[in-house]
């Protein structure tokens, strides 16, 4: 069985069930376990459609209508979410967003949006994760701590993993770079702390250190110019180094400076010796969100369809930019909670427009909503293709029923495409 | 029941010898018959060409390669947007196109079978959920075995019937057609940052050779009794002068039995066909390898022709892809998958007045025009590495007229033009011949004998172009001959207008098509129960979760083949 | 790691609440503020402010850096401009922090209230 919590996509879950809950998730993380074992928890279990101020239950019916005309009726509806869904529900997504034209952005947009960004300048010199098992003497965490996000990322992939060319700990050097000593950081034989904000500098100077020149300063980002010169020598001796970074790299003000940084040391490193970078991404599909819209509109989020054809423009086209400016005039939110983690200001926007969440559980979001339709979860309720951190797409298998009444994204997508193209579009 | 008589046209139909004669052409229900009733309906195709609709045989336009190179190169798209029509979903162009505008430009120039040639097995549910998403073409995707570990064990170990069951499993796992081979050896070489550059160069790690790897893939090919030919991308690729070892890869293997088809396709030679030492100095070597391929039955190429405009390139040749990224300096993509193979992407931009271009361009058109027989040579650019498929009909229009060869000779690098055989090569390819290269001798290599020709049985798979064949002339007209072939007059897929004057008119859904052979239960099961043992190992994800299953692929279609293991 | 098994149990569960609701900071610096672990505190940038709950980070030294649980109550801090790039500003930010022990930390429902204005 395949998880869907992190990217780590592990699949070796043993479940066991009664037909109607799970009762057991083994060889899961703890936050896996939770996962499986929670999905009784905070359900929505009716479709609700707000009357005179009130979320009252209505028939799934009703719901669709209602949904199908908010979208028809918007000029500019957003439908945002699309990371903890499966691929066939994002496949309708876009369908939805082409034929109301609307926006389409997933999570990416305030995650490792400036990841991709790095890439379009850049490139990226990348593996699958089980390379890194068989090969990696050398790996480092930026600004990620994986021991909390991905607990299961050291022991199936990097340091604590068992590979090809490199069958014990001793064989690999773990190097951890943060603001503080996370709990990663404590396992690693190498902790750099850097001042916040101060990657795009310390990234930079790794390369002019790797390739053979002088650093004039005496410290980078709180960084001994020494120390610098000793992770780059770390870096250019290895056989097979990887590195793995995270938001503090993405969230920081340098963004997609800093993401671009780090995509062109590994890319600078390859001249000298075998180096990879993997993002550490977040939600279970935000990947697969990258990949479905990629290859049905040529772009990974941030897409607007208004137009009547694709047009990508981050800082425009994005989810939370389009918001901010009041433009956006309804939201379809899939699998997300955007009034919580949207600022605040932002919030304030989405809060004066109809909102229509597709979501298991209760959230912010669904409190907001005009219209909840409540959704299987996936992996455990409803079946689907998910990608991991590093493409490798994966099938998550349904186990157990959904609660009765409630449907998968699939299929509730699928009823209010149809009930659109019934209703026609108004403006 | 649905009939349909498509009158008055001229038929090329190079599989059953018709070369242009006026003939009706009867459909019902989706195939071709001999004849049909007075109530079908009547296309009128007077003045026109008819032909079977395009297959195209290698063009990269499904699976995690391309979309990386989608999803790096957002610059390439945004000059070339598809709005949404009536039939139309949106979408993108150019180089790396999105997956609705693939489908729907293919109709448009009358192609209706077009297949990925590279696919690593361990990603391929994304190059089957992308090939189920392109809409009106039949398609299918080549599985990559030339750097897999499993593979180079058994040949190390000298087991070829272990090897076949597994190539049996493999193409049934990942629902593939045939059987890929890309820089043997030379991508497991790049885990280490390293190469493999000559056939019997020794892969790291893994004491076998290219030339092993080859030679056991292809008894495999013979031993499973697949349909196509063993599709192999050379060594070398990046290297200035590699003319020989393409030669050497068609030879390795002449010796081995084959039945009625080739047993080797060399693909995109014109990136592997360069004589010389360093890049300052190569030449063409598409006259020894057209002499090779003319004298030896056992192989077909095809040339991966260049177009002087902005590309992508993208293949498994992680290495290659590393070597010319040091050239370009523009952008570079790296993928390497566990266990297996990898993947590379660079953009780049072929220019008239740079010598090397302008070479390959002319090694690219040298090879096609050297190569007598049209059933061993097909019409590629290798999309979208030589140029955009939907180039296809300029390259026509080189193919049938010296006249407009040589207008482009004259504006390429002059010492390039001056080193070239192409300008005193006149040949010029008939109509005829060009329904063979991008129709007819590629079905036939595919061993899709529903395909390509215009029998009673062929899926009625229909291309019609706007040229009246008896009255013009093609090398004087190549601009209407390319104008032809860019805007079909009318494509029909399975008998349905999907295509009028070059619009799309409806989409309709194409199947997938991969091939199951046959092979004993008891070799089969031993070797099963070998993988599962060894599979955690060697990758990290589960064996129970590795096979791709049928049910997965929107419309599938199998071949079924029986193994002589 | 306690942040995502409770958010499986929802939203608006007690267990969520406690484990988002912190703010870790470094023990240097709790002394330096006066105040003691769990305690409350406000954080102020200048985007917005949260109430919020101080724990002695197990994750330091980090002194002058400030953790919160990426939910409802960060984002009270987050600004909505992008740079042009489409995303905000998530880490790094400048914030003022101090003791607030009488003030409570707002429920789910609260700090939505509150971005609202």
């Amino acid at each position: 069985m395949v998880c869907t919590f992190c990217a780590s996509g592990c699949d070796d879950l043993q479940i066991t069930h009664d037909g109607r809950r799970v009762e057991s998730a083994r060889n899961g993380c703890a936050i896996s376990v939770s996962r499986f074992t929670s999905t009784g928890q905070s359900r929505i279990s009716k479709p609700l459609v707000r009357t005179k101020g009130v979320l009252r239950p209505v028939t799934f019916g009703k719901a669709i209508d209602r949904t199908a005309r908010i979208l028809s009726n918007a000029r500019y509806p957003l439908l945002y979410g699309w990371s903890q869904t499966s691929c066939e529900a994002i496949s309708k997504g876009v369908e939805l967003a082409e034929l109301v034209g609307g926006l389409i952005d997933n999570t990416t947009t305030s995650c490792h949006g400036p990841t991709i960004l790095g890439v379009q300048d850049v490139g990226e010199a990348t593996c699958t994760l089980g390379e890194v098992r068989h090969s990696a003497d050398l790996v480092i965490y930026w600004g990620c701590n994986p021991i909390h996000s991905h607990p299961h990322h050291t022991t199936r992939f990097t340091i604590f993993s068992k590979g090809r060319f490199r069958r014990t700990r001793k064989e690999r050097k773990l190097v951890v770079v943060d603001v503080r000593r996370t709990d990663t950081a404590k396992l690693a034989d190498r902790f750099i702390q850097i001042q916040p904000n101060g990657d795009y500098e310390l990234l930079t100077a790794l390369r002019v250190a790797a390739k053979g020149e002088e650093i004039e300063q005496d410290s980078i980002a709180g960084v001994p110019t020494e120390t610098v010169e000793e992770l780059a020598e770390m870096m250019t001796d290895c056989e097979f180094g990887a590195l793995f970074f995270g938001l503090g790299i993405t969230m920081t003000a340098g963004k997609h400076r800093n993401t671009e940084a780090a995509l062109a040391l590994v890319r600078d490193l390859n001249y000298l010796t075998k180096f990879v970078i993997i993002p550490m991404r977040g939600w279970f599909n935000v990947t697969g969100a990258n990949e479905v819209t990629t290859w049905q509109t040529g772009y990974p989020y941030a897409v607007d369809l208004t137009q009547g054809y694709p047009r990508f423009n981050p800082g425009d086209t994005s989810a939370i930019d389009a918001v901010t400016r009041g433009e956006v005039d309804a939201a379809l939110v899939v699998a997300s909670d955007p009034v919580s983690h949207f600022p605040g200001a932002a919030v304030k926007h989405l809060l004066g427009i109809p909102i229509v969440s597709l979501e298991p559980k209760m959230t912010p979001t669904t409190e907001a909503s005009e219209v909840v339709i409540p959704s299987a979860i996936l992996g455990i309720e409803a079946s689907g293709t998910i990608y991991r951190i590093d493409g490798v797409p994966l099938e998550a298998r349904k186990v157990v029923n959904p609660p009765p009444g409630v449907r998968s994204d699939v299929e509730i997508l699928d009823a209010i495409i149809k009930r659109v193209k019934r209703q026609g579009r108004r403006r | 029941m649905s009939e349909l008589l498509v009158k008055n046209g001229y038929v090329f139909d190079p599989l059953n010898g018709i070369e242009g004669d006026k003939l009706d052409i009867s459909v019902r229900n989706g195939k071709i018959v001999e004849r049909v009733s007075r109530r079908a309906r009547v296309l009128n195709a007077s003045g026109m060409t008819v032909m079977p609709g395009g297959v195209d045989i290698h063009s990269h336009i499904a699976g995690s390669k391309a979309n990386c190179a989608r999803m790096m190169r957002p610059e390439d798209h945004s000059k070339d947007p598809e709005t949404k029509t009536k039939h139309t979903r949106c979408g993108v162009g150019h180089t790396i196109p999105s997956v609705f505008t693939t489908g729907y430009r293919y109709a448009r120039m009358g192609y209706t079978t077009v297949f990925e040639p590279a696919t690593p097995p361990l990603k391929t549910r994304h190059t089957h959920e992308e090939l189920n998403d392109i809409p009106i073409i039949d398609k299918g995707c080549f599985t990559l075995f030339g750097n897999n570990w499993f593979v180079m064990e058994y040949i190390k170990q000298g087991r070829i019937n272990e090897l076949a069951a597994y190539v049996a499993w493999m193409l049934e796992a990942t629902k593939g057609y045939a059987i890929k081979i890309v820089n043997p050896g030379g991508i497991e070489a790049w885990r280490w940052g390293r190469n493999v550059r000559r056939l019997d160069d020794v892969v790291p790690n893994f004491d076998v050779t290219p030339r092993e790897i080859v030679r056991a893939l292809c008894q495999v090919n013979s031993l499973l009794n697949l349909p196509h030919a063993v599709h192999v991308h050379p060594n070398g690729l990046a290297e200035p002068g590699n003319y020989q070892t393409t030669i050497d890869t068609m030879e390795c293997v002449h010796d081995i039995p084959t039945r009625e088809h080739p047993l080797i396709h060399v693909t995109h030679v014109q990136f592997t066909g360069r004589k010389g030492w360093a890049w300052p100095d190569v030449r063409s070597g598409a006259p020894e390898i057209a002499d090779y391929v003319n004298t030896h039955d056992h192989v077909s190429i095809d040339p991966g022709q260049l177009i002087f405009t902005n590309v992508t390139w993208m293949t498994a040749d992680g290495p290659a892809m590393f070597a010319l990224f040091k050239l370009t300096k523009t952008k570079w993509f790296n993928a390497d998958v566990e266990s297996e193979t990898g993947a590379g992407v660079v953009s780049a931009t072929y220019k008239k007045g740079n010598y090397v271009n302008a070479i390959q361009w002319g090694i690219g058109l040298e090879l096609a025009l050297l190569v007598k027989d049209p059933w061993k040579v097909f019409l590629t650019t290798d999309h979208p590495n030589g140029g955009p498929f939907t180039a296809y009909p300029r390259v026509i229009s080189w193919l049938v007229s010296n006249g407009a060869r040589q207008k482009l000779l004259d504006k390429i690098n002059k010492t390039a033009k001056r080193r070239l055989n192409l300008p005193g090569i006149d040949r010029e390819y008939s109509l005829h011949e060009i329904a063979t290269v991008t129709r007819a001798a590629t079905a036939r290599s595919l061993g899709l004998s529903s395909k390509g020709h215009l029998g009673a049985g062929a899926d009625a798979d229909i291309a019609i172009y706007n040229i009246d064949a008896p009255k013009l002339d093609l090398s004087k007209e190549y601009k209407a001959v390319k104008k032809a072939f860019a805007r079909a007059a009318f494509t029909l897929k399975g008998g349905r207008v999907v295509v009028k004057n070059g619009e799309v008119a409806q989409s309709v859904q194409g199947r997938t098509f991969w091939t199951k052979p046959e092979v004993s239960a008891e070799t089969m099961g031993a070797v099963t129960k070998e993988l599962e043992s060894k599979f955690d190992d060697y990758y990290s994800i589960r064996f129970a979760n590795y096979p791709i299953e049928e049910q997965y692929l929107t419309a599938s279609q199998v071949i079924s083949t029986k193994g002589e293991v | 790691m306690s942040q995502a098994r409770s958010r499986e149990l929802g939203k608006f569960s007690e267990e969520y609440f406690r484990s988002v609701t912190v703010c870790e900071l470094d023990p240097d610096d709790m002394t330096e503020l006066g105040t003691m672990d769990g305690e409350n505190v406000r954080v102020a940038t200048k985007f917005g402010q949260v109430i919020l709950r101080a724990t002695v980070s197990k994750q330091g030294p980090h002194k002058g850096v400030a953790f919160v649980p990426y939910g409802a109550w960060a984002s009270a801090l987050f600004g909505t401009s992008t740079h042009t790039s489409g995303m905000p500003t998530l880490k790094g930010l400048e914030a003022i922090i101090e003791r607030a022990p009488g003030s409570k930390v707002p429920t789910l429902q609260e700090v939505t209230r509150l971005k609202v204005g």
